[in-house]
């Protein structure tokens, strides 16, 4: 980091978050700290003698000649336990201690440390550490319990790599207080602590890429059955407003087999992020029963926040997920939205006078989204074996139109792509993940895992399933032309088979307590029951069964409602009732075939 | 206060003032004019450099000169006056007196622009208001601190529906109502008045601050009046402990005053030539309604947008979709048939409703007939849509069933009279005299126990 002494110069012109100010020998990046109130800013541009400053922090108030002064380092975090279960602004500033402080409103110029320096954490050095150990980045130097679930690993910085001097024994430590010492390659002895700092703009270094992976469970039928996502790569979640964004997210959020969660609202609502601080603490993990806060960490600017500070938030949520990565753990990252943070760089390079390209937004608008995509990844640590980052963004088109720039380019980029349509959150279909529009590059890669976990027939079910909404698709056009009376009894079976699919697998409320996680073994008997009932029926029309007295069973309804009476742990409920479908399609043709001797 | 006034104008166009050679003026701070007659107009600092300050001028530049112009910098922000005498009285958009009487005097004064609500402060609103109407109540019921426009088109009567919100919102278990505070944006004189009289006939003028500028008043005005309303709002909740409603029609024509000034001023467009900032700026005002933790009061908000050329993906709504928790759309359709209210419940959405509804809240069975009623009458639109081709005649039993229902679902669900104030036991049974059109297995949302407790063919 640089380590200039402060320098100082004076405000020019104050442009809503621009400012330019005088002040020669700054580095693009710097942060700056601006006018009476102590404002905090960035350097975005620099012109002879003069620099432009996106300020963090509303402007409202700052006149001209107010004292300026260079920080002498770039946007930085704070990583080091107490971080899990806080939510931060934009620039990683601990909004419930500024509450405390400051009471409803966020004040400004106020700068309180990201990390509780009073708080003291149970310090268990690495047994395998030997002093004089050559340390390099990322090795582990022990642990400190971080919540009941989660161990924080505490990792040689970036730039503290050299041999190991002193590292203290267990014991109680604060943040400020050294755990030990070590002698960098440039023979000075430096210190370590329990938390460091690191540029967020810069993705954190790691020993190599890994590609081996597993799907990344959501409890989320069309997603982890239809579209799934790996661990450590990409997805994003577009749709009109309301079609679900939030919720998708929410929900991956809750019941995810991730072990960390960073969440960021980056200029969304405030009460979405209300609801998360409210909710989680009384939900449970599935995977560990505890309390699911324990794992999540919030990052909120709200779309009142300044817009500035949107555009660091998603940098500072992924140097979090890195951080974690670097533990050795599989990190998800959720943005909501992505849309927000490209118009935030929109409106900056707009009041630079930047030449717009499409719709307003900069020429690297592209490359600055491939970017940010492209920290995600499972990663060979430097110390903690493997770990990843998985990264899901939503995507706010305006008029929901998809062909739109920041739809577009995010559509390049991710390898999972769930596209919610406004006319099945009309409808009330939820999640409205629309099965034609979506789509996942890893199907064949998921199903090495879920024919070895789950059922060696799932990928073939999956395409039947497919298929069979695809042919429901082209026959409701007929119908809607002619009515279905123009249809065959096949054909109208097909529809009532696509019907189940839709109803009783694909459509889950996050609302409701059983059907709102899904386990995959769950996921897979729903499919396989509805796929089971289309097939019997299919049968049974075959041999002359009116298609009317098939569509009146109540089994379907039966089966319909199945989703929410049996929980993931009542798959043996649902094998049963599999069986008894079976048998009540036996009895029927039993009955078809005496009627059918009676006639003749 | 400074004294000095400048007569350096170098420009006056589009609702902004150059002013040339000034001291080191604070961004954001207000302004004072004294044109050629001697006449006062308002300002606001957008721009402060070294030599110049650019000027918003709330009145407008119509008939300014740059020879006679004088401007005051007022050294502060644009603030207003806040007691609880506001309550009965009429403002204009920068909170200056409209009827007549003398200004507000107290010593509590705040900056209009606000600060940020620190999402740790908040707290989830749940609390369920009985609207009294169907739609709203049973199907996209709001509760206490939700932000919920109401989506309209020119001719349609989001003013009636409105002012029967007005008067009829309120808790299940609480006699008193709301304090309203009533933002006017660009309307149209008999508008202003017809609200005015509804406020008076139900007697609840005495608990109203409205803050009025009418069509022929300056559009710049409309850019401070929001913000002033909701500051005169966030006194009445979290300082007075008010439950507070706002209601803002028409957004429209504020966003039409941003394109005006952001045109003035060179902004970069984004769509249809609004600036990219539209949506921060809607934000910073809607997101100024919610409830705070350990406050006793909220505001919950209702602004009106009307859409143009009945446009849902015009960027005025659509940016307020993405930014309200959820919409009440109206349809011209519905409308021409007669029905009042004329909500369209399909593109309808209250996101807050599902924690305020329920067993404890309504009634158990809330949540899922709302869900059912939706499935219902979304799939009935496909048979509404086949019978215009095929004629009613040559559906199938099933279509044609759901035909009736959609036909009954909007002559006694939709449609009430404007003084019809249905409690929610009402609505909800009223919802099932219309599900139990099917048959049991019909209805695959709705719980078995629902339907033993309260479909027809179960209670006998
Ligand atoms: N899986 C689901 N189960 C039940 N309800 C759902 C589900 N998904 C979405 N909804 C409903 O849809 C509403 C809107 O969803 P959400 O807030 O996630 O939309 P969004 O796409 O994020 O919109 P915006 O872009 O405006 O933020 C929710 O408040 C909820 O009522
Ligand atoms: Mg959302």
């Amino acid at each position: 980091m640089m380590n200039t002494p402060p320098r100082s110069g004076v405000i020019r012109e104050i442009n809503g978050p621009i400012v330019t100010i005088l002040l020669p020998g700054l580095r693009n990046g710097e942060q700056v700290e601006i006018g009476r109130l102590g404002l905090v800013g960035e350097v975005i541009a620099l012109d002879g003698e003069e620099a432009i400053v996106q300020a963090y922090e509303s402007t409202e108030g700052l006149r001209p000649e107010e004292p300026v002064a260079g920080l002498g380092w770039p946007l930085s975090v704070e990583l080091g336990p107490g971080l899990l279960g806080g939510i931060f602004d934009g620039i990683q500033r601990p909004l419930e201690k500024i509450f405390l402080q400051a009471g409803d409103h966020i004040p400004r110029g106020l700068n309180l440390p990201s990390l509780d320096r009073e708080r003291s954490w149970h310090f268990v050095p690495d047994p395998k550490l030997q002093i004089g150990a050559e340390l390099t980045t990322g090795m582990r130097l022990g642990t400190v319990q971080e919540t009941n679930t989660i161990e924080h690993r505490i990792l040689v910085p970036p730039n503290r790599f050299g041999s190991l001097l002193e590292l203290a024994p267990e014991g109680e430590y604060q943040l400020e207080q050294p755990i030990g010492r070590v002698r960098t390659p440039d023979g000075r002895t430096r210190k370590l602590k329990l938390f460091h700092r690191w540029p967020v703009r810069i993705p954190r270094p790691y020993r190599s890429r890994d590609h081996g992976s597993a799907p990344l469970i959501t409890g989320q039928r069309i997603l982890d059955t239809f579209f799934p996502l790996m661990k450590g790569s990409k997805g994003a979640v577009p749709g009109p407003f309301g079609a679900g964004k939030t919720m998708v997210q929410q929900q991956i959020a809750r019941w995810s087999n991730a072990d960390i969660v960073i969440y960021v609202g980056c200029g969304e609502r405030g009460n979405e992020l209300v609801d998360v601080l409210e909710s989680f603490p009384k939900l449970q993990d599935p995977y560990t029963g505890r309390d699911l806060m324990e794992r999540t960490l919030l990052v909120a600017n709200t779309s009142n926040m300044p817009v500035v500070a949107r555009e660091a938030s998603i940098y500072v949520g992924l140097t979090l997920a890195e951080y974690y990565r670097d533990q050795g753990y599989d990190v998800l990252m959720l943005a909501d939205s992505t849309s927000r943070w490209a118009e935030a760089l929109r409106e900056v390079s707009g009041r630079l006078g930047q030449m717009p390209v499409e719709e307003g937004y900069p020429a690297y608008l592209a490359s600055r989204l491939a970017a940010v995509y492209e920290r995600a990844g499972r990663v060979e640590t430097g110390g903690c074996g493997k770990g990843s980052v998985t990264l899901v963004g939503a995507v706010s088109p305006p008029g929901g139109d998809f062909s739109e720039p920041v739809t577009a380019h995010t559509k390049e980029i991710i390898q999972t792509f769930w596209a919610l349509s406004k006319d099945l959150a009309d409808a009330r279909h939820y999640p409205a993940v629309d099965w034609v529009g979506s789509f996942s590059e890893h199907v064949h890669t998921a199903a090495e895992w879920w024919h070895r976990e789950v059922d060696a027939s799932w990928e073939k079910w999956r395409g039947e399933a497919l298929a069979l909404l695809a042919r429901d698709a082209e026959l409701s056009r007929i119908v809607n032309l002619v009515g279905s009376e123009a249809l065959s009894s096949a054909q109208r079976w097909e529809l009532e088979g696509a019907a189940l699919i839709k109803e009783g697998l694909l459509q889950q409320s996050a609302l409701d307590p059983v059907d709102t996680f899904a386990s995959p073994e769950k996921q897979f008997l729903l499919l396989n029951l509805m796929l089971t009932i289309y097939h019997k029926g299919a049968e049974l029309i075959e041999l002359g069964v009116p298609v009317q007295e098939l569509m009146e069973l109540p089994l379907l309804t039966r089966a319909r409602r199945a989703k929410q009476v049996y929980n993931s742990q009542q798959t043996d409920k649902l094998r049963e009732l599999l069986v008894e479908i079976l048998g009540e399609f036996e009895q029927v043709r039993l009955e078809y075939a005496k009627f059918e001797e009676h006639a003749r | 206060m400074s004294a000095k006034e400048y007569r350096t104008v170098a420009s006056a166009r589009g609702g902004l003032l150059l002013v040339k050679q000034v001291p080191r003026v604070a961004f954001g701070d207000r302004v004072m004019i004294r044109d050629h007659r001697g006449r006062q107009r308002n300002g606001q600092v957008i721009r402060s450099s070294r030599s110049e300050a650019l000027i918003q001028v709330f009145e407008g530049t119509d008939d300014l000169d740059l020879e006679t112009t004088w401007v005051r910098f007022m050294d502060q922000p644009l603030e207003i006056s806040l007691s609880p005498e506001l309550l009965g009285r009429v403002f204009n958009g920068i909170g200056e007196p409209r009827d007549n009487r003398p200004p507000i005097v107290s010593n509590v004064r705040r900056n209009v622009s606000g600060s940020a609500i620190n999402p740790a402060a908040r707290t989830y609103p749940r609390e369920f208001i009985q609207t009294g109407i169907s739609t709203i109540d049973g199907l996209n019921a709001l509760v206490r601190g939700q932000k919920l426009p109401i989506f309209s088109g020119s001719g349609l009567p989001h003013n009636r529906i409105t002012a029967q919100i007005v008067r009829q919102a309120r808790l299940m278990d609480e006699e008193s109502g709301f304090s309203v505070v009533f933002a006017a944006l660009g309307v149209s004189h008999s508008d202003a008045r017809f609200f005015e009289e509804d406020f008076a006939s139900s007697g609840v003028l005495g608990n109203v601050v409205m803050f009025i500028n009418l069509a022929d008043d300056p559009p710049v005005e409309r850019l401070a009046l929001p913000r002033v309303a909701l500051t005169a709002a966030e006194y009445l909740a979290f300082d007075l402990d008010r439950h507070v409603l706002v209601v803002m029609t028409d957004m429209t024509n504020y966003a039409e005053a941003l394109r005006e000034v952001s045109t003035a001023k060179g902004d970069v467009p984004s769509r249809k030539g609004y600036p990219g900032y539209l949506y921060s700026d809607l934000a910073e005002i809607y997101e100024r309604s919610g409830r705070i933790r350990d406050r006793h009061g909220s505001i919950t908000l209702m602004p009106v947008v009307t859409m143009p050329s009945d446009d849902i993906t015009h960027p005025i709504p659509d940016l307020t979709g993405y930014i309200t928790e959820g919409q009440i759309v109206l349809s011209r359709e519905l409308h021409n048939q007669g029905v009042y209210p004329p909500i369209h419940i399909l593109p309808s959405l209250s996101r807050l409703m599902k924690d305020g509804i329920g067993k404890d809240d309504t009634r158990e069975d809330h949540p899922r007939v709302a869900s059912q009623l939706y499935a219902l009458y979304a799939r009935a639109q496909e048979a509404r849509n086949l019978a215009s081709i095929i004629g009613a005649d040559e559906l199938s039993e099933r279509d044609r069933r759901y035909l009736e229902f959609a036909d009954a679902f909007d002559l006694q669900f939709v449609t009430q009279g404007e003084d019809e104030d249905r409690s929610i036991i009402e609505t909800l049974n009223l919802a099932w005299e219309l599900l139990s059109h099917f048959p049991n297995d019909a209805l695959s949302r709705v719980s078995e126990t629902d339907i033993a407790k309260y479909h027809h063919s179960g209670k006998k």
